[in-house]
């Protein structure tokens, strides 16, 4: 792991309206290199919107991004940052293998980039069938490959593991934790909170606001609860009161 | 722009294609019977050699206007957009990419109509026939411009089906297929020529007429292509990488 070197993300004051709504008021974070870093919170509290403003395809009222040393969605930083969006964003029409060719071409990928990852999301077996044709979760993993294919850098995943198994899930766990090791960093959003425990650290997110930065031990420490979803209600209990 | 993602995506979106076979036998089949059965209406008169040429560029046009703004619809609203919209892939890319894969099969389209037209059905012009072939390609790529464009401005596929009859049909009245273009009320004849299918018409028909056709349908095809460059270059304003 790679600590000494300078955050991947860095959010300062970041503002964002839709609509009429300030879906995000104004909120400062970092996320470290190498590390999977989880983002928390009940759906409609702004993770997507946030995940959008990092990958650079948010309209922001305020505030600065740097990702990778860069402002967000720097045309340098094109290659350099995957993003899976929550619903599967493929081509149904097409195989998993011609998915993933096309994206694999896009990112200017290596030969064998596009075999390694069908590898790596476990659709060997059905990797020349229309992506139309298989189940959801399946859908899901097509669209993760999609991003894996081009070996990003740093890796934006909007609630990936959603309609997984339980094994699938722990083995998508593991691999995101293996690309950690070899130096990726990679912001994962959930809105299930037993997923806390398989990140390096969290970002608890709430109507916008952070309501807690830390790693899943620290947080139980903090809060003395003993599991991160009551963690996470003792912290609005406090919010509340204070 | 770069070349080879162009090229990748134009690759692509014919694999699209491919794999639908209905999607295929349509674009080739019904152009081809529509020009039959305007023979077979015709037939024992003059009047096939003199409109058959002209729709055999409205056919082109209306059949790609169609698919391309469904087809771009679907990117947009399925997520593949803004995917592709952060990665290295240029607008232009994109945009250049489509075009250049309806084109291809265009110039397919193309060459099964005007052949089965001039071969099969006997349809006579005074100008060269391979000049049928690039007018019938250069209207089709007008109509992927055009409905790359105006998909910009459909939220559903209904919508996007509705902008033919909106787009297409009034341009149809007033490219002078039904009332030559001089004998129009005069604000419609300036209206007409302010109209892209105006020039792809004017072209066949001088191409059904004249030997010495090249020249004016040059100037004619310039003017269409101009267009359809405009019309990609605006479509490529609709395309933005941030959204609220």
């Amino acid at each position: 792991m790679t600590h000494s070197q300078a955050p991947a993300v860095v959010v300062e004051g970041l503002r964002v309206i839709r609509g009429s709504r300030e879906v995000i008021p104004g909120i400062s974070l970092t996320v470290p290199r190498g590390e999977v870093v989880g983002l928390l919170g009940p759906s409609g509290g702004g993770k997507t919107t946030l995940l959008r403003s990092i990958v650079g395809v948010q309209v922001v009222a305020g505030g600065t991004v740097t990702v990778l040393g860069e402002p967000a969605g720097s045309p340098g930083l094109r290659s350099r940052v995957g993003y899976v969006t929550q619903s599967p964003s493929v081509y149904g029409d097409l195989t998993v293998r011609a998915n993933l060719t096309y994206f694999a071409a896009l990112a200017g990928a290596p030969r064998g980039a596009v075999e390694r990852t069908i590898e790596a999301v476990d659709l060997t077996t059905d990797a020349d069938s229309p992506v139309d044709r298989l189940s959801g979760g399946q859908c899901s993993r097509v669209s993760l490959g999609a991003a894996l294919v081009g070996s990003p850098e740093l890796l934006i995943l909007d609630e990936p593991t959603v309609g997984l198994d339980p094994v699938l899930r722990r083995d998508i766990w593991a691999m995101f934790h293996r690309l950690a090791d070899d130096g990726t960093t990679l912001l994962v959003s959930s809105h299930v909170m037993d997923e806390a425990t398989r990140c390096d650290r969290l970002l608890l997110l709430r109507e916008g606001h952070l309501l807690a930065d830390d790693t899943p031990d620290g947080l139980l420490a903090r809060t003395g609860a003993p599991d991160a979803e009551r963690a996470f209600l003792a912290l609005i209990e406090t919010e509340e009161a204070a | 722009m770069n070349p080879r993602l162009t090229i990748a995506t134009a690759g692509r979106v014919l694999q699209q294609i491919r794999a639908d076979h209905r999607t295929v036998g349509l674009l080739i089949v019904v152009p081809v019977v529509l020009i039959g059965l305007l023979a077979w209406i015709f037939s024992g008169t003059r009047v096939f050699d003199n409109i058959g040429a002209p729709l055999l560029g409205v056919f082109p046009f209306v059949v790609m206007f169609l698919v391309t703004s469904v087809t771009t619809l679907r990117e947009r609203s399925s997520g593949t957009l803004e995917r592709l919209l952060s990665t290295p892939l240029g607008k232009g890319d994109f945009l250049a990419g489509y075009a250049l894969a309806f084109g291809a099969l265009a110039v397919v389209q193309a060459l099964v109509a005007t052949g089965f037209a001039v071969w099969v059905f006997g349809l006579d012009v005074a100008g060269p026939r391979w000049l049928l072939v690039v007018v019938a390609v250069v209207d089709a790529v007008l109509g992927t411009a055009t409905g790359l464009f105006v998909s910009a401005f459909a939220r559903t596929e209904f919508q996007a089906v509705q902008f033919m009859p909106a787009f297409v049909l009034p341009q149809f009245l007033l490219c002078g297929l039904l009332v030559p273009r001089d004998g129009l009320p005069r604000a419609l004849e300036l209206f007409s020529d302010v109209l892209p299918l105006s020039y792809a018409v004017d072209a066949m028909r001088t191409l059904t007429a004249r030997v010495d056709a090249a020249g004016d349908v040059g100037r004619d095809v310039a003017i269409v292509a101009a267009f359809a460059v405009a019309a990609i270059a605006l479509g490529s304003l609709t395309l933005r990488r941030r959204t609220a």
